[in-house]
């Protein structure tokens, strides 16, 4: 199968399980990012695709070749991968050409070669004219930048990403984003990216892979994650939003304050039994007056509001104290608290999850 | 691509089997075998000295088999039981000296106003470069009793017969072995004293307490961990120390330990008997360290480690001086008093007959240099073992550090634990571990290169090992991951990015190591053979000889080849790095 691809992956460290049973097949190409809190096993995951972990079960392959197995794996520099690392890695001790210039000279290409290579690398991330100054000399962003040339310059396999941007101020981590992503879609370079924090996954990715305690939670395209999460977790790791509880009777879905036909809510509801959903805060709409087509409408009530800039963050509250919902609402939308109010669901959006 | 990866894994298990293993070809890191090399070493360098020693005390010496009479041979004496006890109280005194020379010059230095803080700082510093043995030599020069100077100068003041001074006494043999160590309570306490904030002492203040109550309650104890570490290491060093004993116990009749040894190494030979009489030492030394550690690891001090806050200097008044005195008494009597009367002695036809011009010659360093038969060689085997040592313990030192600290063998702290392990062991017990294992047949090494840099680069592996396991810790480990996910295995990381790294690190390591080795004495004396005689020794025999001039033409010589090589390692290295502790 060409692509990496991670089997039943595992790895314990003394009694703790770290990984378990990772199945992943990354395209030829593609970018994934592995996203979760710390200590879900992402970075252990990607410490064994690059070779300083070995699984203590399952298998990683490489185009279809065998890399890291409980029996003995690959060493790192037996790999063609390269990576970027949180702290930069990159060597005080070697100017900027030389940081970049250091895989190609391991790979014993000719002295031109190598200088024709750095230079075209250092040209594509805007960093020719430092080319000759020493790490200590550079801001984090210009690390960074040398980083991401010396990882891509020798044209790697895969290319590993461990948060290259927790270290970055928040500008400049926005600026990086589109880089990385930039240089992605410049060279097509296999890449699994490593990042706690969503929303650099959503503007790198192809596709995430949400991991929680070890475990892969769910594998899709970030609109696809956000619009269809399948697990509680990922709900809610990824944006916020709001849990209901119903049960299944035949066509229908009866939540607390509402029902719904399995019909309008899309694939994955169960057949009968207790059922819960996620609805997220932007699926929703505040008004005045009930809405129509087709929209499921409740009586309320705002009981709380926080102005943001962007959007406001209410707080409705179905008729007789019922069911409360986290709704957002553009800048236009005011509302006091208190107002009794309408709000209006989409069915469409209320995905069915795995509690 | 949407669906739960659970359903989509359906892999079958004879479908993974048939590729779960890596070639091992593929595995294969050649850096794996290194470090089975190095574990090796390290055996042949502490365990099979250390092993043989204390078998040998065991073994009988014609018969070969199993016996306790080297023990009793070795304690049967009163003699020898004397030379034990007279041990433990010379180190006592030595202790209580070296205390009270260390710390009232540690505590002026860094946090008083006393003028003069570089004098002392140099003089201490000083006191480090000079070998304990010369120090000794000088103060035979001035407190011998009837030709030392002091003596001489009081015989012509006063008419008197009786010398005002004996340095061949158990007081001068205190004095002699004091002034040669003192500068390791100053450096422990005077870092313990830089890492104290004011504001621990302020606090005590706006609580109601004065200056000498907050002294006597905040700022001693919080510097007791340092005074108690490097008392006992004063202790320790003070009761292995051979040369000092061996220029005053003697004549001052006061028997100690390390002369009885050499007397077991001298005609007739029986290093068995040594050996058992060696394993008291080492009990001791190993004990009061472990004692050491469970004296420190009680309180939590590592409060005191934190730099944060200003430090305030106490201002003396009119104190200053008397302060700035008693610092400069210390300093003259340990290195300027020596030294002084070393180089007229070096310069001088006849040391007895004082100064004057006409008594003025070049020729004892001509002659020390071109005519005697030893002198010369003995200055470039004493250079040439230091820098072997040095360099070879260095760069052991630093593949252990990086083993240990890189976790790249399951028990790389036992390797660890043996690296710094020689520290428990006094030089002349290495030197007869040495000897019994490697001296003679079938290795016979005795007399040659080899033993005296593979006993050298033992002796000073854990200086070795704590500089450059601090230096590798502070590099951060994804640098050689970096080197390693591009294609360059761990030696390439180690050539292109660590060894570069930690080049001032070890540089200064080695310096620390260069300057003892190459005035070493006590690891020596057994091991040396006609060939091989390094300067310590020679030294030695000239001063039995009574040769005094030329004695001190030649440690001149060795202090200034040692000053030229730490005067480079200032200008590359900076002047701390010698006075911060490692």
């Amino acid at each position: 199968m060409d692509g990496l691809v991670l089997r039943k992956l595992g790895r314990r460290f003394g009694s703790v399980d770290a990984v378990i049973d990772l199945d992943l097949h990354i395209k030829p190409g593609e970018f994934v990012s592995l996203l979760g809190p710390s200590g879900c096993g992402k970075t252990t995951t990607l410490r064994m695709i690059a070779g300083f972990i070995d699984p203590t079960a399952g298998s990683i392959e490489l185009d279809g070749k065998l890399l890291s197995a409980p029996s003995g794996s690959v060493p790192p520099e037996k790999r063609g991968m390269s990576m970027i690392f949180q702290s930069y890695a990159i060597w005080p001790n070697m100017t900027v050409a030389q940081n970049v210039g250091f895989g190609l000279k391991l790979r014993n290409l000719s002295r031109e070669e190598v200088n024709k290579r750095v230079g075209e690398i250092l040209e594509v991330v805007r960093m020719s004219h430092l080319a000759e100054r020493y790490p200590a000399e550079l801001s984090g962003g210009q690390q960074q930048r040398v980083a991401l040339a010396r990882a891509v310059v020798i044209r790697p396999a895969v290319l590993l990403l461990d948060e290259p941007l927790s270290n970055l101020d928040a500008n400049l981590r926005e600026e990086m984003r589109f880089e990385i992503k930039r240089m992605h879609d410049e060279f097509k370079i296999t890449s699994v990216y490593v990042t706690h924090d969503q929303s650099e996954a959503m503007v790198t990715s192809d596709r995430i892979a949400v991991m929680n305690n070890g475990r892969l939670e769910q594998l899709d395209s970030p609109y696809a994650l956000y619009t269809r999460p399948k697990t509680r977790f990922v709900a809610s790791f990824i944006g916020r939003t709001n849990f209901i509880s119903g049960r299944r009777a035949a066509d229908v879905v009866e939540f607390a304050d509402f029902q719904v036909p399995v019909a309008a809510m899309g694939d994955g509801v169960a057949a009968s039994g207790p059922i819960t959903a996620s609805i997220r805060p932007q699926a929703m709409k505040l008004s005045g007056e009930p809405g129509t087509n087709g929209a499921i409408n409740l009586q309320g009530s705002v009981k709380q509001s926080a102005f943001l800039g962007e959007t406001w963050d209410y707080v409705f509250q179905a008729k007789d104290g019922g069911t409360e919902f986290k709704v957002v609402a553009p800048p236009a939308d005011v509302f006091e608290v208190g107002a009794p109010t309408w709000l209006a669901i989409d069915p469409r959006q209320i995905v069915p999850i795995v509690d | 691509m949407t669906s739960l990866p659970s359903a989509t894994a359906t892999w079958k298990d004879d479908e993974i089997s048939s590729r779960t293993r890596v070639p091992w070809y593929q595995r294969l890191q050649p850096a794996n075998l290194l470090w089975l090399f190095l574990a090796a070493i390290l055996v042949i360098l502490i365990i099979a000295p250390m092993w043989t020693l204390i078998v040998s005390s065991f073994t009988d010496a014609k018969t070969g088999g199993w016996t306790l009479n080297n023990y009793i041979e070795a304690y049967g004496k009163e003699r020898h039981i004397t030379a034990l006890t007279n041990t433990l109280k010379m180190g006592a005194a030595v202790v209580v000296l070296k205390l009270l020379f260390g710390v009232p010059l540690a505590w002026a230095c860094t946090r008083t106003d006393m003028p003069g803080k570089n004098f002392v700082r140099y003089g201490v510093f000083g006191a480090f470069i000079m070998p304990p043995y010369l120090g000794g030599v000088g103060w035979i020069l001035l407190a011998g009793p009837n030709t030392g100077w002091i003596n001489r100068a009081w015989y012509w003041l006063t008419g008197a017969s009786e010398p005002l001074v004996n340095i061949f006494t158990f007081w001068g043999l205190v004095l002699v072995t004091s002034i040669g160590g003192f500068f390791l309570v100053f450096v422990f306490v005077s870092t313990a004293f830089e890492m104290i904030n004011s504001e621990m002492e302020d606090a005590a203040n706006v609580l109601g307490a004065g200056p000498i109550k907050t002294a006597m309650k905040i700022t001693f104890p919080l510097v007791m961990p340092a005074i108690i570490g490097s008392a006992l290491l004063s202790f320790l060093g003070a009761i292995a120390l051979y040369g000092v004993p061996a220029l005053i116990s003697i004549p001052a009749r006061f028997p100690v330990v390390v002369i009885q040894l050499s007397e077991f190494f001298s005609f007739p030979l029986r290093v068995e008997v040594a050996a058992a009489y060696a394993i008291p030492l080492l009990l001791i030394t190993a004990s009061l360290l472990g004692l050491q550690r469970l004296v420190l690891r009680r309180k939590g001090y590592t409060a005191i480690t934190g730099k944060g806050g200003e430090r305030r200097l106490v201002k003396l008044g009119r104190w200053r001086w008397v302060m700035f005195g008693y610092c400069f008494f210390v300093v003259a009597l340990s290195v300027l008093m020596p030294l002084i009367v070393l180089l007229m002695a070096a310069f001088a036809k006849s040391w007895t007959t004082g100064f004057s011009l006409s008594n003025l010659t070049m020729r004892n360093f001509y002659y020390v240099l071109f005519e005697h038969s030893s002198s010369q060689k003995a200055l470039i085997t004493s250079v040439s073992i230091g820098i072997a040592a040095a360099t070879v313990a260095i760069l052991l030192a630093l593949c252990i550090a990086y083993i240990v600290q890189r976790r790249l063998l399951p028990f790389s702290n036992v390797l660890a634990f043996l690296a710094v392990s020689p520290y428990v062991i006094p030089g002349i017990i290495l030197a007869i571990g040495f000897y019994a294992a490697y001296a003679l047949p079938p290795v016979a090494l005795y007399g040659t290169y080899t033993i005296l840099v593979l006993a050298y680069v033992t002796r000073f592996l854990p200086i070795a090992f704590t500089t450059s396991a601090a230096g590798v810790r502070a590099i951060h480990t994804e640098m050689e991951e970096a080197v390693r996910i591009l294609g360059g295995g761990r030696l390439t990381a180690i050539r292109h990015v660590v060894a570069p790294l930690l080049k001032r690190t070890l540089a200064g390591g080695w310096l620390l190591i260069f300057v003892p080795a190459a005035q070493e004495l006590s690891t020596a004396i057994f091991l040396v053979g006609p060939s091989t005689r390094v300067v310590s020794v020679v030294l030695l025999d000239l001063s039995e000889e009574g040769e005094m001039e030329v004695l001190a033409a030649l440690g001149t010589l060795l202090l200034m080849i040692i000053v030229a090589v730490v005067a480079v390692g200032f200008r590359y290295l900076g002047r701390d790095f010698m006075l911060r502790r490692s």
